[in-house]
């Protein structure tokens, strides 16, 4: 059972991450929070098993299709749903606007898709337990997304960019960065990231339309317990978050646990409101 | 009842009051008679989808008041629809308990349901946007799971029959004059709010919190006696509901259902009672009109909503308030009446002494702000505050109004000492301000923005406002009142009724003052008031200033022009680098050497 708890609560884990991922990459580049990462993640699933079990294309093309798919939903969301609003951005415009886009998406997929959950094809047949794709395959893509991350913010030129404009994106422009360009860059990266999560994890979580608020919540989770913009934070957070609820499940049941995880976001974000590693910062007048 | 935003009938002249009345009224009117006409039709369909628009608009009337007017996205709110459902259907099956008596049941839905309306909407006390919506949306999927897991009380996801109410209220038009008349009460006790000072208040912490709590807004209470409002009315709702559907299953309580909610009020524009009421009626009868639509409901709401935040962020509400778009005069003069001051400082208490600041300073992380201040500001003086840019007056002014707490010294009023960290607690001690970026609502018009500043002197409780009783009536006209001949002081009585983000900036700048003048301030602390005004403005924004000082209220000037404060101030303190740099008269200060090097130029 606790090998059980543990792949199962990593692998969901790491899931979560990379959506509060997705969350913190659109967070940095235009300091919006945006709807459209649980839809990102949703698709992730849906567009895989469209493209692999319906269209019967090869899993690579698949998978590179659908991370196309989701880089360019990063920049329509982006053109559409954030740039119009970004000029009062503390009238918090975008909440309403990157909502309607989703839940747009997601009514489509409602009803091109349907609204039964499907199954998602197995693409490397080995197993059983733990090298069974459904779990090491959120959690691979995790450690890539992560590393490849930390690689590009940290040691590449456009990657500080991206930090520069995270950090003062006023300043940045001062300095001629191409905070517009950075910014749709940043979005298609968010994009690709969000499918990638919903790609890996759909052999779990099946590919089902209904997921996308299920990840918009459970995404956002880690965000709130590591603090907004820290990806490193997200990773902790979704994993601590996979892990409790899975143990939760076992241990009291589904709904109980539920109702656990909302009650432990609830009081972190009353208690630290910055997130468990975050800084307060506020100055209003 | 009124649009709260659109109109104000007092600002009009008299002889049109009736007529512009009229004017307002003439869309409930209109509403009145179809609604109550309706079972004429003799159609039931219709009448079950009048039935469900009456319902949506119960929860919608309570959530415009915490979606619209207090601005916190609850995008959720379909949970506390469940839990009123579910709260009717359970008690009146008897499966908990004994069988309860369908009215009374419901109005159980309504406790219940205004009890974890404060459980949801507790987190936006501390929480901002996208956080509290979150919240919602957790909540509401909490809801249905628990709905679906707790067997023995709900049915799972087999569900529950709904109740039927007896006589006089049976199902067909019976019921449908029970919601009907349940929704036309829950309408006229939003409007009454919406129109009361407590509106007013949710509309301030919406679009200028800052400026709320400055005049004593306490925004926790607020909120939490909005949420239970809203709360009860959404366990209502969820009574009704139950009954319309006649069986409940969590599949009712769809994440779609409460997308509608939210959307029928932005679309009918935040701040207005008509727009999202027409809001409501169009979502919900649109899709049983056009069939094929049905399927693609929420993909059309969604579609208007982004729409509607691009394109028409005002809403249906902004499209009907026509009365705003006629054009204003060009060439606007301010003319103050300082002789005026008289009636609106009129206070019993006599003037209040001095404020004190001893040894105050203030660090930002690693950054001094303010570094050991000293300073009193007396009554009935202008005491000037002048300094280049970041040397801390502003950040004096914020410690004195009570928004930064210092890290050493104290602030004392009359030998008592100020609470820090309590900007709401200093309209109480009657110190009243203004902002250097003026801190207004757009939407609403410019005496409902000044009668803002007098929220604290309001007698009437939530509940007397809701029922409109006569002391919410008695605050209302003297509030008004007091607001016009604020506005008539300031020189902008003529512009009452103009939404405010029609007005020029310096008449922004006199409408704040005016504002500030509500509270019958003993102190009033001006920050930067003459920036982007005129020459001639300036001048009699001077005049102004002084005549406040002389009616026996001690200023606080924080200013750039040095021209006005060598005019009008009676001492000025000079700040460098976040200290001292020199005290006294005018005269002192500006044969102040290091004054002149460090500041002045010369």
């Amino acid at each position: 059972m606790l090998a059980s708890i543990v792949s199962h609560g990593l692998a969901l884990g790491a899931v979560y991450a990379l959506i509060g991922i997705t969350y913190n990459v659109m967070f940095s580049a235009s300091r919006v929070f945006s709807f459209t990462a649980g839809m990102l993640g949703m698709l992730g699933g849906v567009l895989g098993a469209l493209f692999i079990s319906k269209l019967g294309l090869p899993a690579i093309a698949g998978f590179v299709l659908v991370l196309v798919c989701g880089a360019v939903l990063g920049i329509v969301t982006e053109i559409v749903t954030v740039r119009p609003v970004l000029k009062s951005i503390e009238q918090h415009l975008y909440v309403l606007s990157t909502l309607a886009f989703a839940l747009m998406v997601q009514q489509v997929t409602a009803i091109e898709w349907g609204t039964e959950a499907q199954p998602f094809p197995r693409l490397i047949p080995i197993g059983p337990g733990w090298l069974d794709q459904q779990f090491w395959l959120p959690m691979l893509a995790c450690a890539v997304t992560i590393v490849g991350l930390e690689f590009l913010y940290r040691r590449s030129l456009v990657g500080r960019a991206f930090l520069a404009i995270a950090e003062d994106s006023y300043a940045a422009r001062a300095l001629g960065l191409p905070e517009q360009r950075l910014r749709l860059a940043s979005y298609a990266l968010a994009g690709m990231i969000g499918t990638l999560a919903g790609f890996s994890g759909a052999e779990m979580q099946l590919a089902y339309f209904g997921n996308q608020a299920v990840l918009n919540f459970y995404g956002f989770v880690p965000v709130a317990l590591g603090g907004m913009g820290s990806n490193r934070g997200a990773v902790i957070g979704g994993l601590a978050l996979g892990l409790f609820q899975q143990a939760a499940n076992f241990l009291v049941g589904g709904i109980f646990a539920a109702v656990a995880v909302f009650v432990v976001f609830i009081l972190v974000l009353l208690l630290r409101p910055e997130g468990l590693a975050g800084a307060a910062s506020a100055r209003r007048v | 009842m009124m649009d709260a935003t659109a109109s104000s009938p007092a600002a009009r002249p008299r002889a049109a009051g009736w007529f512009a009345r009229l004017e307002g009224a003439l869309p409930w009117l209109a509403l009145a008679v179809i609604g109550v006409g309706l079972p004429l039709l003799d159609d039931s369909y219709i009448g079950v989808i009048a039935q469900r628009a009456c319902i949506y608009w119960i929860l919608c009337a309570g959530l415009n008041l915490v979606v619209g007017f207090a601005g916190q996205i609850a995008i959720g709110w379909v949970a506390l629809l469940t839990l009123g459902a579910y709260t009717t259907a359970v008690l009146t099956a008897g499966k908990a308990t004994a069988e309860w008596h369908p009215y009374l049941a419901l109005m159980a839905s309504a406790v219940a349901g205004a009890v974890f309306g404060v459980v949801v909407g507790l987190p936006a006390l501390r929480l901002r946007t996208f956080y509290f919506a979150m919240t919602t949306l957790g909540f509401a999927t909490i809801v249905t799971q628990v709905a679906l897991a707790w067997n023995s009380v709900t049915g799972g996801g087999v569900g529950t029959p709904g109740p039927v109410f007896p006589w006089p209220f049976d199902p067909g038009w019976g019921f449908y004059y029970f919601c009907l008349g349940l929704a036309a009460l829950a309408t006229w006790m939003t409007a009454n709010i919406a129109s009361s000072r407590f509106g007013r208040a949710l509309v301030a912490i919406r679009d200028a919190e800052v400026a709320a709590e400055a005049s004593g807004i306490a925004k926790p209470a607020l909120l939490i006696t909005v949420f239970l409002f809203s709360g009860a009315l959404a366990g209502v709702a969820g009574g009704l509901f139950s009954s319309l559907q006649s069986y409940i299953t969590p599949d009712a309580f769809t994440f779609d259902l409460s997308v509608l909610f939210f959307i029928a009020i932005l679309i009918g524009g935040r701040g207005s009672i008509m727009g999202p009421l027409l809001g409501t009626i169009i979502l919900t009868a649109l899709p049983e009109f056009a069939a094929p639509l049905v399927a693609w409901s929420t993909f059309l709401y969604a579609a208007l909503l982004l729409v509607i935040v691009l394109a028409i962020p005002g809403g249906i509400a902004d499209l009907l308030d026509y009365k705003n778009r006629r054009p204003l005069q060009q060439h606007r003069e301010i003319v103050p009446r300082p002789e005026l001051l008289a009636h609106v400082l009129d206070r019993a208490g006599g003037p209040g002494g001095v404020i004190e600041l001893k040894d105050i300073a203030l660090h930002f992380g690693g950054v001094r702000a303010i570094d050991g201040i000293d300073l009193e500001i007396r009554a009935g003086e202008v005491h000037g505050l002048i300094g280049p840019n970041g040397s801390g007056k502003t950040t004096t002014l914020n410690v004195i109004s009570g928004y930064y707490a210092p890290g050493t010294g104290h602030a004392r009023l009359n030998g008592a000492d100020l609470p820090f960290n309590a900007p709401s607690a200093r309209a109480g001690y009657r110190i009243a301000r203004t902002f250097q970026t003026p801190r207004i609502v757009g939407g609403a018009s410019v005496l409902e923005n000044v009668m803002i500043g007098g929220t604290i002197d309001g007698r009437g409780s939530f509940t007397e406002s809701m029922l409109a009783l006569p002391r919410h009536r008695r605050d209302e006209a003297r509030l008004r009142e007091a607001g016009m001949l604020a506005l008539a002081t300031v020189g902008l009585d003529q512009l009452g009724a103009v939404r405010a983000d029609r007005l020029q900036h310096s008449e922004l700048r006199f409408m704040e003052i005016a504002r500030a003048l509500m509270l019958r301030p003993a102190f009033l602390l001006l920050d930067e008031p003459a920036a982007g005004l005129s020459a001639e403005e300036i001048k009699r924004l001077g005049a102004l200033i002084v005549a406040i000082s002389r009616a026996g209220t001690g200023v606080l000037l924080v200013e750039h022009h040095a021209d006005l404060i060598f005019e009008i101030c009676d001492r000025v303190t000079v700040l460098n680098l976040g200290k001292v740099l020199a005290a006294g008269t005018p005269d002192e200060i500006r044969s102040h050497r290091e004054v002149v090097n460090a500041y002045l130029g010369g």
